[in-house]
Parts: structure tokens; C-alpha cells; sequence
């Protein structure tokens, strides 16, 4: 009776959007994955064969993605499910190993959930917690940072680049002001990874958190950077994989198609990545405003930014009927996370950027670029917004 | 087959057996078929949790199934503003309101059909029991199902043709058991499913004198006979509709086995009135008042005709004549026949043969020349 039938006609989306959320897997990850999901079975902690050769791989891959992030060692790399159990393994385990020290901790309006509901666990144990405002592009201040900033801080957590808007943090200002100061320095790099050069050592970086599935890898694995010296009892109690800092089995054959994934973004080709999705950005508020549609930008297309991150607000248009609109149209966009309900969450991002009651909060989606995204495919974005623009401004239904 | 493929119809499902084989009927037939899932009542939990309601899951199980893209959206705000806050109102002043017409009126073919259209469909389609022809200026006409027992015209009644020239009703022309049969040959998850009790609001569970009582402070007062006597205490006024037997909780009189019955309400008194006797003469009427008239189809009838009438869901037709007054604002209807238990802020629905003409909100009912209810 269960048998699974899916129309291609409700899943096929021929213009994807919305690589922020996820990204298809690269052809040479995926054959690397497929290869040793068949061939590489063996479980890495065992003394045999073909747990040697799981083993082997692990750490050759453990060496690429150490590189990536120029790490000391590659014992400063820990193995995890993905962004969200890095973030909250850096989180909780610092804030509970080094709560003698204090027990204030300083993050921003703008983190992902995965950053926000720790640390609100941690606020009900009575930690203490300062949320940095940000301006309306999304951005924190260095004066609001230090001020904010006591000899009770223990943690510092503030991404490198944000999801929903793109803005970048002054990761390295942060990083060197922390110089001096007993706080461990967390960032979630989920966003940036796949697009910016990162140097644990130049930005003085403690722990830093990615996943895989952000750039073109696999889902379900992520890795969590912590320098040496930064030491935190396992959020996974069990086995003493990952050097006793994560139990579970590792899952060897994500693992290098991570290793791979990583290594095809070499500094250049992050550098022509940046470009192109910058080209993309502008050809996007150039085609809408030759269309005569009435947009802002969400934050800003000047400064420091993720450039495969684009929020727009499409005045006079909830965000529900234009991500509908453009779904029925096979367009994928984000328009914030849904409740099964039919209504959709207010960003907190936009909420902080702009206030409750900007109409920005229930007329913004975002775009979001991948290594697959190509110029017709923007044009035809452009096309259909603008299209369903003219005809909900001639439809009166109300 | 024709090709219907350019024709978008966005199908209101509700993830009960009636809607899901609207979907599946109309993508059998080659259109473009959109499934909106509409939520109108907020069942957020106390800890504020967001959650999936097994009505949904069932929608996106059914649309999976047949192959086609899904959504849901959500009208808690206009639901409370257009149709609770009507509701609690008419409680207030004593009557038994049918949010259902207000629901259908508002909401499923007014908040859900603009927003349809923002989806560029050209029609939207549900799974009510009715259904429409066109006449040759094409006017849609609403008529009866085909399976009498679940025609839904009843809740219909107050839509216009305007309205309607934008809808479809799929599965007017089959008896439940039939659409049953279809959703189990099709394989589709909902077809053993229970029929929903209707009022979204109140749930499945029906717990509606708390429910009624979270939103209106109970007035506890006498039970009496319209001679005076005291028969007991009740537990509100508006937890009685006129004509109820059930709960009153009054024993025999040791004279006869007749049972009570609930004949009238005094809101200035806060007394219920009770009789004796199904047939009780406090409960036939000879013909009623009622307001907010509204015809699906502008047709010049005249100030006075004949036609038949339903004064509650699931009634059979009586023979009524029509007089409206010269601004068409208020209307007397007169029965053929005395009816009993009409029920101030139900409709009363008029009908031509198998055509529903429109409604009306009862606002009183008299047997000759004296006013019922309020004795």
C-alpha cells in the first residue's frame, strides 16, 4: 500500500535559489561519496584492515579540511553531524567548563537559531547574555562589542557572515580585541566557508563551526574547530572517537566527500565565486529596477558581504505569495522558515534590523547563489517577479 | 479529453476524504491543480510550539500521492475578525448563530478565493456537497448534490454568483460512499478517514459548553414554564438553543412520560422557558421574520412569491411564501404548514426545485400574531 509516488511535476524546480538553505552535491563529491559509501566500510576505530584503511582516509581528510581553515594541527578538527551540533557543542560545553571564570556571554541579534536557543538554555542556568544590536544592513559595532565586554565574559560567539542577509562581521577586529582577554572566541562560519578565505591564526579564532551540505557536500556533516588548549568535555556522551571530544561512529565516507568538496574551493576559486555571485546581485537590482518594480535591498550591496546572499523586499507583496507565486512558476527562493500553519515565522534578522513593525518583516525573500547558478537563470528570476508584480498590482481582488 | 492543463484550479483541502478527491478528480481531468491547506484556528499549544496538525500531514500525503504541489495558508485573523467575533456575538444577544454560512461567506469563498487568485488560479474547487450550473450569460446557479443526505447548499446559500463563477465543486454529482471508493482505489490516505464535525473551531473532541464558556461568562439562572412554575436552574441561556430535549435535567412529573422541552429564552430575565411535549404548541410557528437577505443570483421575483424553505441543516423542504419588504432589507416568511423549533440566527435557505435561491439570518419566529421564544 506504501509505495512512494512523486510527480515530477510537484518536485521539479528548475531554477534553485536557495543555496544559503542547502546546495547540491558537486559531481566529483558525489562519485567520491558513492565510491566509498561501496568500497569503505570498515569502522574507523578498529584495529583491523579495513578499519585502518577508514581510519587512513578520515585522516588524510582531516588534514584537508585543516588546511582549509589554515588550522595549526589537524587535531584541532572534530568531526560532527553539521553546523548546528558544532554551534551548540561549542556553546554549552564552553559556557559549562569555564562558568567559574564568569558567567557572561556575548553573541549577536542575527545568529542562526542553532546559536540563539543554546544560549537561551543557558540564560534559564543563569548565564548571562548580551545580544549585540545591528544597524539596518545587518551590521554590529565594535564600540557596542567592547562596552559590552567584562571580565565575567567567557564566551565570545559571533558568525562570520549572516544566512538571511549576508552582512559580515568584524570577525578579525573581534578576534584581536580578544587578544587580552580570557574569552574563547567562537564564530559560525556555515555561511562563509565556502566563500571566504578563512585564517584561524590571522583572526584569532578559537572554535569555528561549518557543514558540509553548504558547499556542494554531503548533509549531516559538519566539523567544529577549536585551538588547542580549548578543551570541553563531549555534548555526545559515549564512545572516545574524535579524541573523546565526539562519540558516535564517524561517518567515513561523508567525511571525504567533505575532504573533496573543501578542496575544490581553492582560494581562487572562492575568489571567482565572490565575483560572479557579485555580478549576479547587480543584475538582479539592475533588472528589477529597469522592470519598474518597487524593491529595496535588505541590507546592502556596498562593503564587506557574503555575495551568494540577496534579501530583497518586494513592496505591496507578502512573502508568502511571491515565494508561492515563484514556486508555482519552478523558482526555489527562501522566505523565512514556515510553520505548518501557513504563516510564516518573522525573521528575527529583519525583526532586528528594522523593527517589528517594518512591512519589510512580511514582504522580504531571499536568493541565494550557487556554483550552478547562471545568468539566464537570474534573468528569468527577474522576469517572473516582475511578472507576478503586474499582475497582483492588476488583480483587485480585495 | 479537453485540455484543461493551462487552466489553474486551486483546490481547498482540508486533508478529509471530500477534498482530496476533488484534487485527484480535477488532475484526472488534465488541469493545473494547485492544494492550499487553509488554517482559520490558532491550536498553538500553551509552550507557543508551532505545530503540524495531522490534517496537514494528510494533505501533504494525498497531494504527494497524486502529484501535485502543496501549501497552506493562513486566515486565524480573518477567521476571528469576520466569523468568531459573529459567533459570540449572536450568543450574546440569545440566538444560535451557524458560523458555518459566515465561514463559507468570508472566509473559504472570499479570503480563500482572493488569495487563490494571487496564486493565478481561475478557479478554486472544494469538496462541498453541491453544485453549480451556467446558465447562458455564465451566471453560475447553485443546485442541490446529488447525495441529498449531505447536500451542503444549506451553507452555501449566502454566496453570490459572482462569487461562484470562480468556483467548481467536483464532487457534487457523486453520494459519499462513491467518494469513498474513489479515494480507496486511488490509494489515497484520507479515504478511511472520519468525517470532520465541521465548526473548525470547537475540534473533533466537541467540548462545547467549555469551549463556549472560555470565551462567555455563564449567567446561571431559572427554568420555568411559561405558566410561572419553576422546573430548575440553567446553566446559561446560551448553552440552550430552542427545541433542545437533551440536558435540561428535569424528571417526570409523575403525570405523564412527556418529556421537556426547551420552548423560549427572556435574555432581560435570563430565563429559559420549557414545555412539555414534542409537539408542544409553544414551538410551531406560522411564519418568521429575518434580515440580511442575500439572493446567489439578482433575479426580479417580485415583493411576494412561493418557493420552499430549510430553517436548519438536514431539514426537509417546507413550502413558504415570501414577502419582502419595499427596501428588500427584512423578509416575512409564511409556512404552508406550521414548523416547529425555528431557531433565531440560523438561516432560513430558500430553494426552486433543486436551484438555491439564497438566505436569510431568522431573527424571529411567531405563531400568528404573538411573538415565540422571547414569552
Amino acid at each position: 500500500m506504501q509505495e512512494v509516488h512523486v510527480d515530477n511535476n510537484q518536485t521539479a524546480q528548475e531554477i534553485y535559489l536557495d543555496n544559503a538553505a542547502t546546495t547540491p552535491m558537486a559531481p566529483e563529491v558525489l562519485a567520491e561519496m558513492t565510491d566509498k559509501l561501496a568500497n569503505v566500510y570498515g569502522n574507523a576505530s578498529t584495529l583491523y584492515g579495513l578499519g585502518r584503511q577508514s581510519h587512513t582516509l578520515m585522516e588524510n581528510s582531516r588534514q584537508v579540511i585543516a588546511d582549509s581553515i589554515h588550522a595549526d594541527s589537524d587535531e584541532e578538527i572534530i568531526f560532527t553531524s553539521g553546523g548546528s551540533e558544532s554551534d551548540n557543542t561549542a556553546i554549552t560545553q564552553t559556557a559549562h567548563t569555564r562558568q567559574a571564570l564568569g558567567k557572561h556571554i556575548i553573541t549577536t541579534a542575527i545568529e542562526h537559531e542553532a546559536v540563539l536557543r543554546p544560549l537561551h538554555a543557558l540564560e534559564e542556568d543563569g548565564f548571562r547574555v548580551t545580544y549585540l544590536p545591528v544597524d539596518e544592513y545587518g551590521r554590529i559595532s565594535l564600540d557596542d562589542f567592547k562596552a559590552a565586554l567584562d571580565d565575567e565574559t567567557i564566551l565570545v560567539t559571533i558568525m562570520m557572515g549572516n544566512n538571511e542577509v549576508g552582512s559580515r562581521m568584524p570577525i578579525h577586529e573581534i578576534g584581536e580585541i580578544l587578544q587580552d582577554h580570557q574569552a574563547w572566541f567562537h564564530t559560525d562560519a556555515v555561511q562563509a566557508y565556502g566563500s571566504l578565505d578563512i585564517d584561524v591564526d590571522r583572526d584569532h579564532i578559537d572554535m569555528l563551526s561549518t557543514s558540509a551540505h553548504k558547499i556542494n557536500g554531503p548533509k549531516m556533516i559538519g566539523f567544529l574547530y577549536k585551538r588547542e588548549g580549548v578543551n570541553f568535555p563531549s555534548l555526545i556522551k559515549g564512545g572516545d572517537q574524535e579524541e573523546k571530544r565526539r562519540a558516535g561512529t564517524e561517518n567515513v565516507p561523508a567525511i571525504a566527500a567533505f575532504a573533496t568538496a573543501a578542496k575544490i574551493l581553492t582560494p581562487e576559486a572562492k575568489a571567482e565565486k565572490r565575483e560572479r555571485f557579485h555580478g549576479f546581485k547587480n543584475q538582479v537590482v539592475q533588472g528589477l529596477r529597469d522592470k519598474g518594480v518597487d524593491f529595496e535591498i535588505n541590507g546592502s550591496l556596498e562593503g564587506e558581504n557574503l555575495e551568494h546572499v540577496l534579501n530583497l523586499w518586494i513592496k505591496g507583496i507578502s512573502t508568502y505569495v511571491m515565494q508561492t507565486n515563484l514556486d508555482l512558476a519552478g523558482i526555489a527562493v527562501s522566505g523565512g522558515s514556515a510553520c505548518t500553519a501557513g504563516s510564516i515565522e518573522p525573521s528575527h534578522v529583519l525583526t532586528a534590523m528594522f523593527g517589528a513593525d517594518s512591512p519589510r518583516i512580511a514582504e522580504s525573500i531571499r536568493l541565494s547563489f550557487g556554483r550552478q547558478t547562471t545568468s539566464a537563470e537570474i534573468s528569468a528570476f527577474v522576469d517572473n517577479v516582475a511578472a507576478i508584480v503586474a499582475r497582483l498590482s492588476h488583480s483587485e481582488v480585495k | 479529453m479537453q485540455d484543461n492543463s493551462k487552466i489553474r484550479v486551486v483546490v481547498g483541502m482540508s486533508g478529509g476524504v471530500d477534498s482530496s478527491v476533488v484534487a485527484l478528480r480535477l488532475k484526472q481531468q488534465g488541469y493545473d491543480v494547485v492544494g492550499v491547506f487553509m488554517k482559520n484556528w490558532d491550536d498553538t499549544d500553551e509552550n507557543g510550539v508551532c505545530t503540524a496538525t495531522e490534517d496537514y500531514k494528510d494533505v501533504a500525503k494525498v497531494a504527494a500521492k497524486i502529484g501535485i504541489p502543496y501549501y497552506s495558508v493562513n486566515f486565524e485573523k480573518e477567521y476571528w475578525d469576520r466569523v468568531f467575533t459573529y459567533f459570540l456575538d449572536e450568543y450574546k444577544k440569545g440566538r444560535t448563530p451557524n458560523p458555518d454560512v459566515i465561514c463559507n461567506k468570508e472566509i473559504k469563498f472570499k479570503a480563500f478565493l482572493d488569495y487563490a487568485i494571487e496564486l493565478g488560479a481561475d478557479y478554486i474547487a472544494t469538496g462541498h456537497y453541491a453544485q453549480l450550473t451556467r446558465d447562458e450569460d455564465g451566471h453560475a446557479h447553485l443546485m442541490r448534490a446529488v447525495d441529498q443526505n449531505k447536500d451542503q447548499t444549506y451553507f452555501l446559500s449566502q454566496l453570490s454568483t459572482e462569487q461562484l463563477d470562480r468556483v467548481m465543486f467536483p464532487i457534487g454529482d457523486l453520494v459519499k460512499p462513491q467518494v469513498r471508493e474513489i479515494a480507496k482505489e486511488a490509494g489515497l490516505a484520507t479515504a478511511e478517514k472520519k468525517d470532520s464535525m465541521g465548526i473548525c473551531f470547537i475540534g473533533e473532541k466537541g467540548h462545547f459548553k467549555d469551549f463556549l464558556n472560555h470565551y462567555l461568562p455563564a449567567k446561571a439562572g431559572k427554568m420555568m414554564t411559561v405558566d410561572g412554575e419553576v422546573k430548575g436552574q440553567h446553566a446559561g441561556l446560551m448553552y440552550y438553543t430552542i427545541g433542545q430535549r437533551k440536558g435540561l435535567g428535569i424528571g417526570g412529573d409523575g403525570i405523564d412520560n412527556e418529556p421537556w422541552f426547551v420552548i423560549g429564552k427572556d435574555l432581560e430575565k435570563n430565563v429559559l422557558y420549557v414545555g412539555k411535549g414534542y409537539h408542544n404548541p409553544h414551538l410551531y410557528a406560522t411564519h418568521l421574520s429575518a434580515s440580511d437577505i442575500h439572493w446567489v443570483n439578482t433575479i426580479d421575483r417580485g415583493s411576494d412569491f412561493h418557493c420552499t424553505a430549510k430553517f436548519r441543516y438536514r431539514q426537509k423542504d417546507t413550502g413558504v411564501t415570501v414577502h419582502l419588504s419595499e427596501d428588500g432589507q427584512q423578509v416575512t416568511v409564511e409556512f404552508d404548514d406550521p414548523a416547529r423549533a425555528i431557531t433565531p440566527g440560523q438561516a432560513v435557505v430558500f430553494y426552486s426545485g433543486d436551484e438555491c435561491l439564497g438566505s436569510a439570518i431568522i431573527d424571529a419566529a411567531y405563531n400568528r400574531e404573538r411573538e415565540l421564544q422571547l414569552i
